[in-house]
């Protein structure tokens, strides 16, 4: 049986603004994908374990709170430890250009920003991971 | 009016109009209504204008809350801010009351919104970053130094732990010699929306919605100048809605506090004319002034006919206006200063009794100071220079805009019935009605926007290639969070803790009784508990609401 | 970067109790084949430990919520908790919206419950393909209780009933669900019947009716009387009702031999459907069978051969000794 992409959707930090997360989770559905919807509120800590039980391809992760200097390095440290830095990261939100950079350099291989076309993430996910 | 010549005439317009062709586009709202070509006395045929209009500050209130509107007074200009630590923000606060604004409001940082104070876990990476932080009365006292508290209101965009910052707030107000019933000013404290949209939750809605009725109690007893709840409508639209969606679940909203209040043997009149709404201003100039008027008319006939509202100012639906954040593109970020200001005036051409203009600069990160100025200048513009005051509702009796109306009414009220079969607001919350029709909304404009049916300039058409940002944004040190971290424990040192851990006591003991939270919040605040001590003692009592997920 | 480790390296890191390692394998038994094969052939020997229970009802009944709590019921007991939540695929995109672990996030920092998704993919009913699988290395990696969340629609009641040892099915008293289980045949496989949302006006009614019905049905003397638990995810009660049951339930095939017994029927129609599967894939792989229908499809279009006369002639090309 081919190959499906998994992906994990969540929104660290504590604002509820999930628009952007559940829009993005149904288009990548849609374009049929397996969504591993985990919700607002998440901890670092979560996200990385969530990513490693359900061994997904790619982890998104929305922010908006301005938290993302914190949020991501954490997130990358705690693959690494797990042994899942194989794993794809990917982010939207409002996240000044400078920090882009930082946060691609440490290893965050896409950040979408407002207005983004949901069909460029998928196109990023097919790319990586294209359908056998 | 000769009717024969009219028919002969419209006949020969429709035949005329047939054969002229038109652009392969949609003629839809933003919220994808499809609106007709022109509008004639046909569709308003059997139009009665003391039923449906009425004279400003009259009954329907369809035409304004007050007899003289703006030639009365301006709406308030009221700019969202907040940022950093308390004193970063009462920084801004001198520089906006400097440049003419006219009422404050607050913007708290998410670990405040959330109930955590500023050294919890769960803070980290957030404190300051989007709103200013606040941990207790002491935070307070420092966001309105110099700042006569009498002399001016404010609004705090506070919903869960509304009770708590409203009481800091009293407390600080108190201690420069303001007494309760001096000082004016709404707090959010709309917990329905968060469930529906915003979803800055804490409690389950049921615990929730007493303490909102306590605070209803309380404010009219002795805060009577507050607006106690700020019934909000703008972050369901931000959240993806249409405008129909944003008007019924609103006014539902509103509603539901009303039984609310009544089912906790309040008297109507003494809480409702002091509740108040906060709608979003969108992209679609018709179809946001047809929204607050149909709101005004809506609200008034029901608080009337099915509130037995006897108190004129029960019926009045005063509300405030921001415009619609989410219409703000990153991409040539000049252009939103267009799209906020007409904005900004279909909102004043609709009746608004305060507004917030969004700074060009918010989908890149915090507004700076010169984005935040624009902003405002964009309101002294539409103010003083445009000349849409002179004429109160100056729209009215428009085929097209009288037509509208009734039909966000009508649209309205096929919601409010569709909410009642589902057994009122709470149930359909717990149903997940609205969130589902929202996200499909949000989904819906997304896929349109994708497919280049909504155009949006500079996004999907119109584009710059190799854009340079070129605006100055406003960052916000990594200090903030360590020298906020340290405040607060310095404020947890000084106090008499062995009060505190008394008062927080008392507060347990009032939530699992019946009494009226408010004046032991008050003594709490007073003997500066922290917003996280206070919110952990009513966790412990009320427990935690738990994000249920609707596809 | 579809790459992954030798399925050996995996093996290995799985008996060491590496997360990720079991994580991965269990992509591997998702996506079938010959490498799947040879997962479970590996790990078949170390299984046989794990309890495993089943959790179907209809969507909103509050399944995940109801999880969560017994989970954290048996995590108290020191039970090593392992959850299989399926969700179903759409047939339209082939993509899945799995939102469970929603629900159960306040577990996912302890190191004694692994939850899986599962997308329902290929398979006819609201169950995955692969879940006797998923359970089995689940079981291998020490898991002592299997939990398997399906929602109840189409077949997949009689799927969950021939996986699990204990049944639970999950209701809520609106919307006549009472009436739509007895319908989508859900009486017939639970051992116990959860009335959950007790907080809510109608729930006891809709527990008796659920009760009324189940004594209509005629259990032979000493067999399981299916229970109903009056339960609130959200109130937090009835959950420990809820564990005793389905201890009882547990003690009762205990006795007598009949755990033993409907390990062997589980065990035997596990067998007996992968046969028939690899049975039909091999037909349908077979280019004489195909050949020969083909031709003889034509007699059939004139009526010239009965549908049995072709299938008669087909057995023999293939007949198994």
């Amino acid at each position: 049986m081919a190959r499906k992409v998994r992906v994990l959707v969540a929104k660290p930090g504590l604002d509820g603004h999930d628009r952007g997360a559940k829009v993005v989770a149904n288009a990548l559905k849609d374009a049929g994908m397996e969504i591993i919807y985990t919700g607002l509120h998440q901890t670092p800590e979560m996200i990385a374990e969530s990513a490693v039980q359900e061994d997904v391809d790619v982890v998104g992760l929305s922010i908006l709170s301005g938290a993302h200097m914190t949020m991501f390095p954490r997130v990358m440290e705690l693959m690494k430890e797990k042994g899942a830095e194989h794993i794809v990261i990917f982010g939207g939100g409002i996240i000044p250009a400078e920090d882009v950079e930082k946060l691609e350099k440490i290893g965050v291989a896409r950040i979408f920003g407002p207005g983004t076309d949901t069909g460029d993430i998928v196109k990023f996910i097919r790319e990586r991971f294209p359908e056998e | 009016m000769d009717r024969k010549k009219y028919n002969d005439e419209k006949k020969r317009y429709q035949e005329t109009l047939s054969g002229c062709g038109c652009q392969d586009i949609e003629f839809t709202t933003v919220s994808g209504e499809e609106v007709g070509e022109i509008y004639t006395p046909d569709e308003t045929e059997g139009f009665d204008y003391n039923e449906q209009l009425g004279f400003p500050g009259q009954y329907p209130y369809t035409r304004g809350v007050y007899p003289n509107m703006y030639r009365g007074r301006l709406w308030t200009q009221r700019q969202f801010a907040g940022f950093g630590t308390a004193k970063d923000t009462n920084g801004r606060y001198h520089y906006l009351l400097e440049h003419g604004q006219t009422g404050l409001s607050v913007a708290f940082d998410m670990p405040t919104i959330m109930g955590y104070d500023s050294d919890h876990k769960r803070s980290e990476g957030e404190v300051g970053r989007c709103g200013v932080a606040i941990d207790s009365l002491r935070d307070m006292e420092v966001l309105f130094d110099g700042i006569d508290l009498g002399a001016i209101t404010t609004s705090m965009t506070i919903n869960a732990p509304a009770s708590i910052l409203l009481a800091f707030y009293l407390c600080a107000g108190e201690k420069k010699g303001t007494a309760f019933d001096k000082m004016g000013g709404t707090i959010q404290n709309d917990i329905l929306k968060e469930y529906i949209a915003q979803k800055s939750w804490i409690f389950p809605p049921e615990e929730s919605l007493r303490i909102i009725t306590n605070i209803l109690a309380f404010c009219s007893d002795h805060v009577p100048r507050w607006n106690t709840i700020s019934i909000s409508g703008y972050h369901i639209r931000e959240a993806g809605s249409t405008a129909i969606q944003e008007l019924a679940f609103t006014l539902a909203d509103g509603f539901a506090y009303v039984e609310a209040g009544i089912a906790a043997g309040l008297d109507v009149d003494k809480f409702a004319p002091r509740l108040s709404f906060f709608f979003n201003s969108h992209l679609d100039f018709f179809e946001e002034i047809v929204k607050y008027r149909a709101a005004r008319r809506i609200w008034a006939k029901r608080m009337k006919e099915k509130y037995g509202a006897k108190n004129p100012k029960s019926l009045l639906l005063r509300f405030h206006t921001q415009t619609a954040g989410c219409t703000l593109t990153a991409q040539q970020p000049e252009n939103n200063i267009v799209r906020t200001a007409f904005q900004a005036m279909s909102a004043v051409l609709g009746g608004t009794q305060s507004l917030h203009t969004n700074s060009m600069d918010e989908t890149l990160a915090l507004p700076s100071e010169k984005a935040v100025r624009i902003a405002l200048r964009t309101q002294q513009i539409i103010a003083h220079e445009t000349g849409v005051i002179n004429t109160i509702d100056p729209l009215a009796g428009s085929y097209f805009i009288e037509t509208r109306t009734n039909e966000m009414e009508e649209a309205a009220e096929a919601y409010f019935r569709k909410i009642d079969d589902l057994g009122g607001v709470v149930k359909a919350i717990d149903k997940g009605f609205f969130q589902r029709e929202i996200q499909r909304s949000a989904y819906e404009y997304q896929k349109a926007f994708e497919a280049g049916r909504k155009v949006i300039v500079g996004l999907n058409r119109f584009k710059l290639e190799n854009e340079e940002i070129d605006i100055p944004l406003l960052r916000i040190d990594e200090e903030v969070e360590r020298q906020q971290k340290k405040a607060v424990q310095d404020a947890r040192a000084d106090r008499d803790n062995d009060k505190v851990a008394r008062e927080l006591e008392r507060l347990k003991a009032a939530a699992e009784g019946t009494d009226n939270l408010m004046p032991v919040i008050i003594d709490c605040a007073r003997c500066y508990a922290t917003e996280g001590e206070i919110i952990d003692t009513l966790k412990g009592v009320f427990g935690e609401y738990k994000e249920p997920l609707f596809i | 970067m579809r790459e992954r480790p030798s399925i050996e390296s995996l093996l290995e890191l799985f008996a060491d109790g590496k997360v990720s390692a079991a994580a991965r394998l269990i992509t591997i038994l998702e996506d079938g084949g010959k490498d799947a094969e040879r997962v479970l052939d590996s790990i078949f020997q170390r299984t046989g430990n794990a309890y495993r229970i089943g959790f179907t009802g209809p969507p909103g009944a509050g399944k995940s919520s109801l999880l969560n709590r017994v989970t954290a019921k048996f995590r108290a007991k020191d039970h090593r908790v392992g959850i299989i939540a399926i969700d179903p695929t759409s047939p339209f995109t082939g993509g899945a919206f799995l939102g469970d672990r929603i629900r159960m996030q306040a577990h996912s920092e302890d190191p004694d419950v692994f939850v899986r998704s599962l997308a329902s993919r290929g398979s006819l009913g609201g169950i995955s393909n692969c879940t006797d699988e998923v359970v089995d290395l689940m079981d291998a990696f020490g898991k002592d209780l299997v939990l398997i969340e399906t929602v109840g629609v189409g077949q997949s009641e009689l799927e969950i009933s021939e996986k699990a040892h204990t049944v639970v099915v999950v209701l809520v008293p609106e919307s006549g669900d009472g009436i739509q289980a007895m319908k989508a045949g859900l009486m017939e496989i639970g051992d116990i019947f959860v009335m959950n949302k007790a907080d809510h006006e109608d729930a006891e009614g809709a527990a008796r009716e659920i009760q009324d019905t189940l004594r209509l049905k005629d259990i032979p003397e000493g067999e399981w009387e299916p229970k109903v638990v009056l339960t609130s995810a959200r109130e937090e009660t009835g959950i420990d009702d809820l564990i005793d049951v389905i201890e009882e339930h547990r003690r009762h095939l205990d006795e007598g031999g009949r755990f033993a017994n409907m390990r062997k029927k589980i065990l035997r129609s596990r067998v007996r459907n992968a046969l028939m599967d690899r049975m039909e894939r091999r037909l349908r792989a077979s280019d004489k069978v195909r050949e020969l229908l083909e031709q003889r499809m034509e007699s059939v279009y004139r009526g010239e051969m009965s549908p049995y006369m072709v299938v008669r002639e087909l057995e023999e090309l293939v007949s198994i000794q």
